[in-house]
């Protein structure tokens, strides 16, 4: 269960962002825009060609003692990111992989939506149906 | 006083100088639809709706006028631009009209409902009453509804088989004037395969959806199982339709274009219901259509809030089973089947030398055949299992032979469940025909392919089979015009016998060859259909970028 997720847009602004409310949000917001240095980072790392089968999924960008951040990254530069409490153990990476594609196939519906210019914010009711199945069920 | 001033209505609301009213719904229906009333119980709400109309803010006219054009062309046939004149015109008519239509559909509160749900209202008069009185869904699209869509779809795509872009839907339905949230809330409601255009059934969704927004409704946030693409068939889905959206129906029968439908199912199925239509016509046409238009809205919403949950339930359930069954599909832009096919158009099939193996063969065997009295000992010739590898190229010709020779195929296919019998086979019965091989070879390959596609397994099957074949036959050919002519001057059992055995024999030896060669062939379609997956994949990520280059235009 994560606690925020968040959709970065190539230009690196933020195209969704939420997180469990209870917190403090802007801590997160600001987490995730720490974390698109790593994910800049682990891009250009690859260093192969676009076409080139680069891993979408870039695993755990950082961990701190709190939470910590996961990133995934489509072949169009549009990052996810997700942040997961650091108690919550139980999450597997197999289970992560599984949210960035749920995650990316509604991000694809969304896309695929003609009423949506890309580069707006999401404003798909799907799409945060999705999200609230993942964000941790807290009050 | 209605149905006298219906008359002339469409003459009548040309000429009036209807002016405040805003996208009234063509008087020409509205008098058309008065007639209607008669036979049908919904005229009221159409009625009605008219005298609130005029007070309440008009709603955007288009809306209404592509709305109520299409009535028109239902009602008159021809008083398409009439419709659009005596919108305006009607009013005043239309109002007239209202206030003498008989207190029994005082039931619905006419302020609340705009002038689309008039327009809407129109159209669902005409039929719906005449129709049957279980069609009370609100989300169920009517004949003439359905008509009218198909009119719209056609104007965008002659074709009705055909996808709409989302592109040219999008131009299309943005002349509704409803806010870009909605319209995309919409799409995502009636897209049901994610693909990025409309069919013909999921233009009818929009449409019906958009046409419900526009009278009032909120939108769902599943879709209704009557406006699923499966709509059509579902008579048996009425009666809980029906009960389902009765609390709907009751809440928004002003609103609801099959309120009229609504009201005598409502009536039907629960007393309490008219009462509380009965209240909320009450309070509507007593006070201010405004005013009431937004409590009786509000009422509505609320008073829907109890039946939605219930219903969206089994949508949901539905819809993620439907979206699951495409997430494939959406997820990755090609599937098993166009991969295939994929594969199968760049390799041009080498000509298959087996046909004319297979022709030797089968002369071969019909030799054997005709000498081979008995029959079993012709078959052998048959299923001749191994072959040698096929190449890649050869693996797509498999397909379109496959396809060229789906008797064969289908032979194979058949025979798959056999493979168990395989050897039983050897010893029963052998299948004096050329299929026989390929029948046995389906079945050994099966087995050693049980994950891949059977169809590549089939084509194989087909192709692979009948190089055995071609080679089987020389060997056995030896083999069996010996044993035949030996049969024929001896045809013991013991004899037989003993040619089973060797033939047994050389079927286990075939099967291995073919299986192995199924191994290596399956293994280069397999190489292959990756390479056309990154491919695919390649093509993705170009209009991935070419999205990216368009966005920081649209958002810039």
């Amino acid at each position: 269960m994560a606690v925020c997720i968040a959709v970065i847009a190539k230009e690196n602004y933020p195209l969704y962002i939420r997180s469990v409310p209870t917190q403090n949000e802007l801590k997160f917001h600001y987490t995730v825009h720490t974390s698109l240095d790593v994910v800049e980072e682990k891009i250009s790392s690859v260093g192969k060609s676009m076409g080139d089968q680069r891993e979408l999924y870039l695993g755990l960008l950082y961990p701190t003692e709190d939470y910590k951040v996961y990133g995934y990254v489509t072949n169009s530069k549009v990052k996810f990111v997700i942040v997961v409490d650091s108690s919550n153990t139980s999450l597997r990476d197999n289970e992560i992989r599984s949210m960035f594609r749920k995650l990316h196939n509604s991000f694809t519906d969304v896309m695929c939506n003609p009423f949506h210019n890309p580069g707006d914010h999401i404003q798909s009711k799907a799409f945060d149906g999705i999200v609230s199945g993942m964000m941790v069920q807290t009050g | 006083m209605r149905y006298s001033s219906s008359i002339p209505p469409s003459i009548e609301a040309q000429g009036a100088p209807c002016g405040p009213a805003s996208g009234a719904v063509t008087w020409t229906p509205a008098a058309d639809r008065s007639t209607f009333r008669h036979l049908e119980a919904n005229v009221d709400k159409k009625e009605q709706w008219s005298p609130p109309r005029s007070p309440c803010s008009s709603p955007p006219r288009s809306p209404l006028t592509y709305r109520s054009y299409p009535y028109a062309k239902q009602r008159n046939g021809v008083d398409a631009q009439i419709a659009y004149e005596s919108k305006h015109s009607s009013r005043p008519m239309v109002q007239l009209e209202q206030h003498s239509s008989p207190s029994n559909y005082g039931t619905k509160p006419t302020a609340e409902h705009p002038a689309m749900a008039r327009a809407s209202s129109a159209e669902r008069l005409d039929h719906q009453g005449v129709v049957d009185y279980t069609d009370d869904d609100p989300w169920r699209i009517t004949e003439e509804q359905l008509e009218y869509y198909t009119n719209q779809f056609k104007s965008l795509q002659p074709d009705l088989g055909a996808l709409i872009l989302g592109a040219v839907a999008k131009n299309f339905f943005t002349k509704s004037k409803l806010p870009i949230p909605e319209l995309s809330h919409i799409w995502e409601l009636s897209d049901v395969d994610r693909d990025g255009a409309l069919t013909f059934s999921e233009f009818c969704t929009a449409f019906h959806l958009i046409v419900a927004r526009k009278n009032g409704y909120p939108l769902p946030e599943t879709l209704p199982p009557t406006l699923r693409p499966g709509f059509m068939q579902p008579a048996e889905d009425i009666p809980n339709i029906a009960e389902s959206a009765e609390p709907l129906i009751v809440f928004e029968d002003t609103q609801l274009r099959h309120s009229q439908v609504d009201r005598s199912v409502v009536e039907r199925h629960q007393p309490s219901l008219p009462t509380i239509k009965q209240e909320l016509t009450e309070e509507s046409s007593q006070q201010d259509v405004g005013v009431k238009r937004g409590v009786t809205c509000q009422e509505k919403q609320t008073l829907q809030l109890g039946p939605f949950p219930e219903r969206p339930e089994p949508p949901q359930e539905l819809d993620p089973q439907m979206r699951m069954k495409t997430r494939p599909r959406s997820y990755s832009s090609t599937s098993f089947e166009d991969a295939m096919k994929k594969a199968e158009e760049p390799p041009t099939p080498p000509p298959r030398p087996q046909k004319t193996h297979s022709r030797a063969s089968s002369l071969d065997l019909n030799k054997l055949f005709q000498q081979g009295a008995p029959g079993v000992k012709s078959g052998w010739l048959p299923p001749p299992p191994a072959l040698p590898p096929r190449p890649p190229a050869s693996q797509v010709p498999h397909f379109i032979n496959v396809s060229e020779k789906t008797p064969q195929n289908k032979v194979q296919q058949p025979n798959f469940a056999d493979f168990t019998h395989f050897r039983e086979e050897e010893e029963s019965s052998v299948k004096p025909e050329e299929q026989g091989p390929r029948s046995r070879f389906g079945p050994s390959t099966e087995d050693l392919t049980n994950t891949s596609k059977q169809d590549i397994t089939a084509a194989s099957h087909g192709q692979v089979p009948q190089k055995p074949i071609r080679r089987k036959y020389h060997p056995e050919s030896q083999n069996l015009e010996t044993p035949p002519p030996s049969a024929m001057p001896f045809p013991t059992p013991a004899k037989t016998s003993q040619k089973l055995l060797s033939r047994q024999k050389r079927e286990i030896q075939m099967a291995i060859r073919k299986n192995k060669e199924t191994n290596a062939v399956l293994t280069r379609l397999n190489s292959e259909l990756q390479q056309q997956l990154k491919v695919v994949h390649q093509e993705r990520v170009t209009l991935e970028s070419q999205l990216e280059l368009l966005r920081p235009l649209a958002s810039t």
